[in-house]
C-alpha cells in the first residue's frame, strides 16, 4: 500500500533532523494559523497563488529563493562547524551519513532553489516592463512554471522529515548514485525533485524566449533592448539548450535505479564516464544561466547610478552572445584529471580561457561606464564595485583551473570550491542582492533602508573573503572537498577563520530579513511616489511603483537605445509630457488555479515515485494531466479593464509626473 | 640576550611556524619533477594575470571614487558611451593574456600528460593502484607483493602507475608529488610520478566516494633504492593476496591501518579491471613477471 514508506522512515532516533523538522513544522503551522486568523486566504489565493501577473509571479519566485537561501545557508553553517570541530582526534558532531546529506543538499538547494528562482524571479518581474509590454507570452504557463519549481523545492525539503536526502554530492555522480551503492531514497528524492523543477525551468525559458523575440513595444528593435533583457534572452536560450540534457541524464539514471537499466552502472556495459560528460554539458552552461542575468543587472546599475548610458552597448551584446555559445564548448574542463589525452585537455583548456575574453571586456565596459559619470554610491552600486573586485579574482582562479597542468594539482580541492563560491557569491549573489535592492521600490512602491543595505553588503563582502580565502590556501595544502573529518591539525586556524566568515555572512542574512521588516514598517519615510526613484533609464521606470496590473496604459513608442531616458529628457526640456493618448479597454489574462493544482498533483506523483507507491504515482500523474486538459477547455480567457479605469490610473501617473517637471530630483 | 627578546623570538618563530604549517605538505612544496613543473606553471600564470588584475581593481576603485557625484573637479561626460579606440584596447588586453596563457596551457598539457613516461636513466617501478571502499590497494606486479594504504617507492626513480577502482570513483592524489588522476571502475588510467628525495608524503582520495571517504588517506614512503629492494624482499613474509583475502579486503572499511601482502596474484589488477572475480589459484604457481616494461600494455578498457 505505502511502498517503501514505513513509520520508521521518519528519523525518530536522530535528534538533529528530528528537532529541525519539528521546529520547521511548528513555524509552518504558525504561519498558516496566522494567515487564517487574519483571513488572508482569499487575498493570497486571488492575488498571488493563482496570479498570472508576471510581476506577482516574479515576487513569488524571489520569496521562494530567499526562504531557500536560509535553508541552504543553515546547511553551510553546519558544514563549516563540523569542519572546524572534526579536526585530528575529534570526529565532530555530524556522522558521515548525515554530513554527506548536508553538503549534497546545500549544493542542490543553493543552485536549483536559491540562485535559479532568484534570477528567474528578477527576469519575470523586470523583462516585460523593460520591453514596454503588458505580460509574458504565456501567462498561465508562467504560473505553472513557478509552482512546479516550488514543488521541487518542497520535495527536497521533505526529505529532511521523511527518509533521507542524497549522500552523493550535488551532482550525484554514478556509480555512487546507482542502486548498488545508494540503495536508499535519498538519490530518488534528488532525481525526482529536480526533474519536476526542471520542467518548470524549461517552460520559463520557452516563455521568455517567445516573449523577447515576439512581444516588444513598438520601436523596440533588438539593438534597443536593455542589456538585462538581452542577458535574460541569452540565459533562456541556454536553458532551452542545456536543461533537456539534464532531464535526459537524470531520466537515464532513474531508468538504472528503477528498472535495472545499465546506462551508468559498473556492470552490464554501463559507463559512468558518460554521466560525467552529460551532466557537465548541462552544468557548465548552468553557470552562465546564472551569471549572464547577473551581468545584466550590473549593467543596468552601472548605467543608472553613473548617470550615463552603458559604455559599449554593442560590445556587451556580442560579449553576452559569445559567452552563450562558448559556454557549450568547455564542459570537459570539469574533469581534466580523467586521463583524456593532452590534445583534448589543451583544446578544452584554451576554450575555457577564451570565455575570459568577453567577460574581461564586460569588466572594462562597466569601468568605462563609470568613467565620466556622476557615480552615486547607493547599495546596488556597492554591490557592483564589490563584484568587480571580487569577480576578477575569481576569474584569475578560474583561468588557473582552466590550465590542465594546474588543474592536475588543485582539481576537487578546496581551491576549486573557493573558486566557484568566489564567482557564484561574487557575481550571482551580489548581483541578485543588487537587483533585489534596485527593483524593490518598483515592486512595492517604497525603497529598502539604505543604511541597512550597505551593512548587509559589507557582511557579504567581508564574510566572503574571510570564509573563502583561507579555503584557497587550504587547497594549496592539498585539502580536498567534502571531508567530514580533517586529519591534519595544522589546518585548524584556516578553518576557524572560514567559520568566522560564515558567521559574518549569517549576520548579513539576518539583517536582510530585518531590513525587509524594518523597511515595511517605516515605508512612509521612503515612499516612491514618482515610479522613478533612482533616475532610471529603462522603461520599467516609466510606469508607477508598483505598476498597475497592465503595466502601461498605452504601449510606449521607443526611440533610441534608452527608451525611457530619451523620453524623460524630452519632457524635462520641453517642460511638458507627451500628448495624452486615447485610452482603450485592456484585455488581461484571468487568474487560474491551474499551476498550483497541477503542482499539487506533480508533488503527489513525485513523492509516490520516490517511495514506490505506484497507485498514488498514477493518480498524481493523471491528476496533473487532467488539470491541464481542464484548463484547455476553459471558456474565459481574458478579463477586460475598462478604458475609464485605464484612463483614471494613467491620468494619476501623468499628474504626478507633471508636478515633477519643474524640479526633478532623484533620491540619492 | 634579555629574557624578553628571547621570548619574543620564540613567539615569532611559533607564529611563523603556524603561518606556514601545513604549507610544507602541500602542492607548493613539491618533491618531484611533475609537482615542481606544475607549481611553476601555477606561479607564472598567477603572476601574468595579477599584472592585469591588480591595475584593474585599482582602476575600478579609482574611477568610481574620482567620478563620485559630489566631485566638482571630475568632468561629467554623459555622451561618452562608445570609443572605437577604447573598445580595441579592452578586447585586446584579455585576448593577448589568453593567447599567452593558452600557449602555456598547450605546452603544459603535453609536457605534463599524466600518461607520458618520465625521462630518467633509472627504469620505472610499476605499481597498480586499486581504490576500494574505503582504502587503497597498491600491487607491485614486478615484486609480486601488495600493500594497503601505504605506498613505498624508491626515491629518484620514476613510478609508473596503472589505476582502476574496485568500487565507485576516487582520485589518487599525493599533493607533494603532483598530478592527481581518477580511478574508475572498469577503466584504467595511467600516471607517472617521481619523488626525488626520501621522505614520507601524505596521499589521499580527492573524489568523494561515500561515507568512509575521509579515511582514505595513505602514506607514501620514498626510500633510497637499496632500502626499497630490501623492503620488497622482506615483504614476502606477509600473508598472500589471493581470491579469499581480496574478498575480505573488498568489504567496506575505513581508516584502515597500512599493511603488506607477501604475495599478490599478478592477474588481480586485470581481473578487477574486467569486473571479474579472481579464480582461487595459488599465486605462487605464477612467478612474478621479470620483464620491466615502462608502458604496461593497454587493455581494451584503457581510457586512452
Amino acid at each position: 500500500m505505502f511502498g517503501r514508506l514505513t513509520w520508521n522512515s521518519v528519523p525518530w532516533n536522530q535528534p538533529i533532523p528530528l528537532i529541525t523538522s519539528l521546529v520547521v513544522l511548528a513555524a509552518i503551522v504558525a504561519v498558516l494559523v496566522w494567515i487564517t486568523i487574519n483571513k488572508w486566504w482569499p487575498y493570497l489565493w486571488n492575488e498571488w497563488i493563482t496570479s498570472t501577473d508576471h510581476k506577482r509571479i516574479g515576487v513569488m519566485y524571489i520569496v521562494l529563493a530567499l526562504v531557500m537561501l536560509v535553508r541552504g545557508f543553515a546547511d553551510a553553517l553546519m558544514m563549516r562547524a563540523q569542519q572546524t570541530i572534526a579536526v585530528g582526534a575529534s570526529q565532530g558532531y555530524l556522522p558521515p551519513e548525515h554530513y554527506d546529506q548536508i553538503f549534497s543538499a546545500h549544493g542542490t538547494i543553493m543552485i536549483f532553489f536559491m540562485a535559479m528562482p532568484f534570477i528567474i524571479g528578477l527576469i519575470n518581474f523586470v523583462v516585460p516592463l523593460q520591453l514596454g509590454v503588458r505580460d509574458v507570452a504565456f501567462p498561465t504557463m508562467n504560473n505553472v512554471s513557478f509552482w512546479l519549481t516550488a514543488s521541487g523545492a518542497l520535495l527536497v525539503n521533505l526529505s529532511l522529515f521523511i527518509g533521507e536526502f542524497a549522500r552523493t554530492g550535488w551532482l550525484a555522480f554514478p556509480p555512487l548514485s546507482e542502486k548498488q551503492f545508494s540503495p536508499g531514497v535519498g538519490v530518488d528524492y534528488y532525481l525526482v525533485a529536480l526533474q519536476i523543477a526542471g520542467v518548470g525551468t524549461v517552460l520559463t525559458a520557452v516563455n521568455f524566449v517567445t516573449t523577447i523575440l515576439k512581444i516588444r513595444a513598438p520601436g523596440m528593435s533588438y539593438m534597443r533592448m536593455p542589456i538585462f533583457t538581452w542577458t535574460a534572452l541569452a540565459a533562456s536560450l541556454l536553458i532551452l539548450a542545456a536543461f533537456p540534457v539534464l532531464t535526459a541524464t537524470y531520466a537515464e539514471l532513474m531508468l538504472d535505479r528503477y528498472l535495472g537499466f545499465h546506462f551508468f552502472t559498473n556492470d552490464g556495459g554501463g559507463n559512468s564516464m558518460l554521466y560525467m560528460n552529460l551532466i557537465w554539458v548541462w552544468g557548465h552552461p548552468e553557470v552562465y544561466i546564472l551569471a549572464l542575468p547577473a551581468f545584466g543587472i550590473y549593467s543596468e546599475i552601472a548605467a543608472t547610478f553613473s548617470g550615463k548610458p552603458l559604455f559599449g552597448y554593442r560590445s556587451m551584446v556580442f560579449a553576452t552572445l559569445g559567452i552563450c555559445i562558448i559556454s557549450f564548448m568547455v564542459w570537459l574542463h570539469h574533469f581534466f584529471t580523467m586521463g583524456a589525452g593532452a590534445d583534448v585537455n589543451a583544446v578544452f583548456g584554451i576554450a575555457s580561457m577564451i570565455i575570459a575574453v568577453p567577460t574581461g571586456v564586460k569588466i572594462f565596459n562597466w569601468m568605462f561606464t563609470m568613467y565620466g559619470g556622476r557615480v552615486r554610491f547607493t547599495t546596488p552600486m556597492y554591490y557592483l564595485i564589490g563584484f568587480m573586485i571580487t569577480f576578477v579574482l575569481g576569474g584569475l582562479t578560474g583561468v588557473l583551473l582552466a590550465i590542465p597542468p594546474v588543474d592536475f594539482i588543485v582539481h576537487n580541492s578546496l581551491f576549486l570550491v573557493a573558486h566557484f563560491h568566489n564567482v557564484i557569491i561574487g557575481a550571482v549573489v551580489f548581483g541578485v542582492m543588487a537587483g533585489y535592492t534596485y527593483w524593490f521600490p518598483k515592486a512595492f512602491g517604497f525603497t529598502l533602508d539604505e543604511r541597512l543595505g550597505k551593512i548587509i553588503f559589507w557582511c557579504w563582502f567581508i564574510g566572503f573573503y574571510l570564509a573563502w580565502f583561507p579555503e584557497y590556501a587550504l587547497g594549496f595544502m592539498g585539502a580536498t572537498r567534502r571531508l567530514q573529518h580533517i586529519a591534519d591539525p595544522s589546518w585548524q586556524p584556516y578553518l576557524d577563520v572560514a567559520m568566522v566568515g560564515a558567521v559574518v555572512i549569517l549576520a548579513g542574512i539576518v539583517l536582510t530579513v530585518w531590513q525587509l521588516i524594518y523597511s515595511i514598517r517605516t515605508r512612509d519615510r521612503r515612499l516612491d511616489l514618482t515610479g522613478d526613484p533612482w533616475d532610471g533609464r529603462t522603461l520599467e521606470w516609466l510606469t508607477l511603483s508598483p505598476p498597475p496590473h497592465f503595466n502601461f496604459a498605452v504601449l510606449p513608442d521607443v526611440h533610441g537605445e534608452e527608451a525611457y531616458w530619451t523620453r524623460k529628457q524630452t519632457a524635462l526640456r520641453e517642460e511638458r509630457l507627451i500628448e495624452e493618448p486615447r485610452f482603450e479597454p485592456i484585455e488581461m489574462p484571468v487568474n487560474t488555479p491551474t499551476g498550483v493544482i497541477c503542482a499539487f498533483f506533480a508533488s503527489l506523483c513525485g513523492f509516490a515515485v520516490i517511495w514506490y507507491i505506484w497507485w498514488l504515482a498514477i493518480l498524481g500523474l493523471i491528476g496533473a494531466f487532467a488539470v491541464l486538459v481542464w484548463y484547455a477547455w476553459r471558456d474565459e480567457h481574458e478579463h477586460i479593464i475598462p478604458a475609464e479605469e485605464v484612463a483614471r490610473l494613467e491620468r494619476e501617473r501623468r499628474r504626478i509626473r507633471s508636478e515633477l517637471l519643474g524640479d526633478w530630483k532623484p533620491v540619492t | 640576550m634579555t629574557g624578553f627578546s628571547r621570548h619574543f623570538r620564540h613567539a615569532l618563530a611559533a607564529a611563523a611556524l603556524l603561518a606556514t604549517a601545513g604549507c610544507d605538505r602541500g602542492i607548493l612544496n613539491p618533491v618531484g619533477p611533475v609537482g615542481s613543473a606544475e607549481k611553476m606553471i601555477l606561479i607564472n600564470s598567477t603572476a601574468i594575470m595579477l599584472a592585469i588584475i591588480i591595475p584593474t581593481i585599482l582602476a575600478t576603485i579609482g574611477i568610481a571614487w574620482w567620478f563620485r557625484a559630489g566631485n566638482a573637479r571630475a568632468k561629467y561626460r554623459p555622451e561618452f558611451e562608445y570609443s572605437g579606440a577604447v573598445e580595441l584596447v579592452i578586447w585586446s588586453i584579455p585576448a593577448l593574456t589568453v593567447i599567452l596563457l593558452g600557449g602555456i596551457a598547450w605546452i603544459g598539457s603535453h609536457d605534463l600528460d599524466p600518461a607520458k613516461p618520465l625521462k630518467s636513466s633509472v627504469p620505472p617501478v610499476r605499481v597498480d593502484v586499486v581504490s576500494l571502499d574505503w582504502k587503497w590497494l597498491f600491487i607491485y606486479p614486478d615484486q609480486g607483493i601488495a600493500t594497503v594504504n601505504q605506498l613505498v617507492v624508491p626515491a629518484g626513480a620514476p613510478v609508473s602507475f596503472r589505476l582502476t577502482s574496485g568500487t565507485v570513483w576516487n582520485i589518487f592524489f599525493v599533493p607533494q608529488m603532483g598530478t592527481m588522476i581518477y580511478t574508475m571502475p572498469r577503466m584504467a588510467t595511467r600516471l607517472n610520478l617521481q619523488a626525488d628525495k626520501p621522505g614520507v608524503y601524505e596521499g589521499e582520495s580527492a573524489h568523494f566516494s561515500g561515507d568512509g571517504f575521509p579515511g582514505m588517506r595513505f602514506a607514501v614512503h620514498a626510500v633510497p633504492a637499496q632500502q626499497f629492494a630490501a623492503w620488497a624482499a622482506a615483504a614476502h613474509s606477509g600473508p598472500a593476496l589471493d581470491a579469499a583475502s581480496f574478498e575480505q579486503l573488498q568489504k567496506p572499511s575505513s581508516y584502515v591501518k597500512p599493511f603488506t601482502y607477501g604475495s599478490a596474484d599478478p592477474r588481480l589488477f586485470d581481473y578487477i579491471l574486467a569486473g571479474r572475480t579472481l579464480p582461487p589459484v595459488s599465486p605462487k604457481t605464477t612467478p612474478p613477471a621479470q620483464h620491466v616494461s615502462p608502458q604496461p600494455p593497454a587493455g581494451h578498457n584503457d581510457v586512452r
